[in-house]
């Protein structure tokens, strides 16, 4: 009993793992109907962001600047924007067309200067972390302005497309500036395995701390991203697109504003997933397919349900562990010979074949609620 | 705005589309030359059959038209003297032009008040503005209040028109493109809504431009009337004058000389088909 809850609670903690990635996923396909293959290659990127700030021995010192102008240029614009509240729109031939542009630039060097300053010794983590934030903001500023802008109005064919050109772009970058080493991410997150419920049975059981904190902070981010969905007028704004473009778009909600939401708030998850995962595994460029775990996930899930997101990754992470162990166990029982392992790697696709056969709308699937 | 010099409009009109001309998707020619006026204040009714291109000039006003590919290819289009053509809808919203689209468009996911919260995206954090305007809307539509917390998917049609139309109130619009309020819904609700739209439009100095089929309700509401033809205004004038009009009788309000008769009989006003 108690190793069964081992192998069971190991298995749910990979799945918050997926279901961080998924939930990425879900978010953006409901906002901007994008199936968004890059969600894996954005946890690599906002994790190596993350390392490279904290320990910039890893890099060399100019790349080092870079992020961090490129970080306060960010900042920067952010700061212009809540100042001026709203939109950036000025009337054509006004010098302050070109404000933001010269707060990005400006903010940029000073940022530039700091990193190059305080660049030996890297930054700490509580200006680490809103760095690579910023890095993310900056990513979604980027695409929804370069790539999901254009192609506005196109097919989803042509936009999975295009961020399958975004997961790879970002994953050649990436290996080109930072080498394909595995860099170990510390945040101060322990590691020392624990035993629990010792008093109920026999030994307890054993589990990695990193885990346990792991969940915690995930629960934490699903948690704020509810409240910030529930009660928000951002986050009621981001309901309405995910109901009806159109309609939201004849209220006065600018799409174009929310797709740069709902990317950073992806973003953020992705830093968010780099975090859990990569204190465990390390950052390595292998977490760009994430995004494979992640498809049968919101299968089982289905594409547009958050809980959907959350509940498919954890029935995934402990249901392929389970196999794992376990079935080798019963092959052998049932048919004499015990089967090799490796269930791990395609257990996860073979539950969603079979949801795709019997309940294609996935565990949660939309009620759709029709009227006429 | 790089505006090209902007013949001078007399600032009355809300609403002055000038001789426009709208294509989808490049290729398809829907409004062939269509002008029209709003005067401040005034409830204008845009009369027509199906696929006439009622919805398409009131989206070419709001600028809803290019995320469904359209385009105002000539002409222009001012409000209040500026021009508003190239604008996107977020801008012409602040501007006070707001559109109810047609067959309602509610967010069926979220509350009947949380539909009409997402109404006042523009005014940001404005929560004392926010509330005020919120109990205005339910005074104006007092069946909303009841309903406040259900799902708007799972509220009846006339509720959602009210939701919609109570959605647009929020954004504090001082026009209203109102599109076929009257769709799928009984007479008697039909009149209900109408006589809160005119309400909002004396007490409020809403100015409406109304969309609709319904030529019989419209006319008796309206100030003014143009009337729709494959993308050509065919008929305008006061809305009084046009119920008199013999040929809008006998094609529009099916009170002809000779009997009760269908337009579509007539050559000359048969409806293009829809594809859409
Ligand atoms: N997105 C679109 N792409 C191509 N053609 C369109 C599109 N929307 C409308 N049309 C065409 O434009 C014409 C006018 O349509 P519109 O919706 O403006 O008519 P309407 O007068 O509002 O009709 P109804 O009373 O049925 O709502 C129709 O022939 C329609 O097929
Ligand atoms: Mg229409």
């Amino acid at each position: 009993m108690g190793f069964f809850l081992e192998v069971l609670i190991g298995g749910l903690l990979t799945g918050v793992l997926y279901s961080l990635v998924a939930l990425g996923f879900v978010l953006i396909f409901k906002a901007s109907g994008v199936f968004n293959f890059a969600q894996g290659a954005m946890v690599l990127m906002a994790g190596l962001a993350l390392v490279q700030l904290i320990q910039p021995t890893y890099i060399g010192l100019w790349h080092f600047v870079g992020i961090g102008a490129l970080v306060a240029a960010v900042a920067g614009l952010l700061v212009l924007r809540v100042l001026r509240g709203g939109t950036f729109a000025v009337v054509k031939g006004d010098w302050r067309v070109h404000l933001p542009m010269l707060v990005a630039v400006g903010a940029g060097l000073v940022g530039g200067l700091l990193a190059l300053a305080g660049g030996a010794k890297g930054w700490p983590l509580w200006l680490a972390i809103p760095a690579a934030i910023a890095v993310m903001v900056a990513v979604a500023w980027v695409v929804e302005r370069w790539v999901l802008r254009p192609l506005v109005n196109q097919e989803g064919i042509i936009l999975f497309m295009a961020t399958l050109g975004i997961t790879f772009f970002i994953d050649g970058f990436s290996q080109t500036i930072f080498g394909s080493n595995v860099y170990p991410l510390n945040v101060g997150l322990s590691k020392d395995p624990v035993f629990l419920l010792e008093s109920v049975f026999d030994g307890g059981i054993l589990v990695n701390q990193l885990d346990i904190s792991g969940a915690i902070i995930a629960g934490v981010l699903v948690a704020g991203l509810a409240v910030f969905f529930q009660k928000t007028r951002i986050g009621r704004a981001l309901r309405a697109v995910a109901d009806d473009h159109a309609a939201a778009q004849s209220v006065g909600i600018p799409l174009n504003w929310i797709w740069f939401i709902v990317w950073s708030v992806a973003g953020i998850v992705a830093l968010v997933a780099a975090i859990v995962w990569g204190s465990k595994l390390g950052i390595q460029f292998s977490l760009t397919f994430l995004a494979l775990k992640a498809l049968p996930v919101l299968i089982l899930g289905g594409f547009t349900s958050v809980p959907g997101a959350i509940v498919g990754g954890l029935l995934i992470g402990a249901g392929e562990k389970l196999a794992e162990v376990y079935f080798p166990a019963l092959t052998k029982y049932v048919l004499g010979t015990a089967m090799p392992g490796g269930i791990e790697y395609w257990f996860a696709y073979v539950l969603a074949l079979v949801f795709l056969l019997f309940r294609p709308q996935g565990l949660f699937g939309e009620r759709i609620i029709e009227r006429v | 705005m790089s505006a090209p010099a902007a013949p001078a409009i007399a600032p009355v009109n809300v609403i002055d589309v000038a001789n426009i001309e709208v294509i989808y998707n490049h290729v398809i020619l829907v409004l062939k030359g269509v002008s029209l006026t709003v005067p401040e204040g005034g409830i204008v009714a845009l009369l027509g059959g199906n696929g006439a291109g009622k919805s398409t000039t009131l989206k070419a006003i709001s600028n809803l038209l290019r995320s469904e590919r359209g385009e105002v290819t000539k002409g222009q289009i001012h409000c209040r003297g500026e021009r508003v053509d190239g604008l996107t809808p977020n801008d012409l919203v602040r501007r006070g032009v707001i559109q109810v689209m047609e067959g309602r468009h509610c967010f069926g996911h979220l509350t009947v008040e949380e539909n009409l919260l997402t109404g006042a995206f523009i005014h940001g954090s404005k929560r004392r503005q926010i509330a005020d305007d919120l109990e205005k809307v339910y005074h104006y539509f007092p069946r909303l209040r009841e309903r406040r917390t259900s799902l708007a998917g799972y509220t009846s049609g006339g509720e959602q028109q009210m939701t919609a139309i109570g959605r647009a109130l929020m954004s504090r619009p001082t026009t209203i493109l109102l599109d076929e309020p009257s769709m799928g819904l009984a007479p008697q609700l039909v009149e209900e809504i109408f006589d809160i739209v005119k309400n909002l439009n004396e007490q409020e100095r809403v100015s409406i431009l109304l969309a609709e089929q319904n030529t019989n309700v419209a006319l008796r509401f309206a100030h003014y009337g143009y009337i729709l033809e494959n993308g050509r205004i065919v008929l305008d004038g006061a809305a009084a004058a046009l119920r008199e009009n013999e040929d809008v009788k006998e094609f529009y309000l099916g009170v002809g000389g000779e009997g009760r008769r269908s337009f579509r009989d007539v050559k000359h006003y048969r409806r293009r088909k829809r594809w859409l």
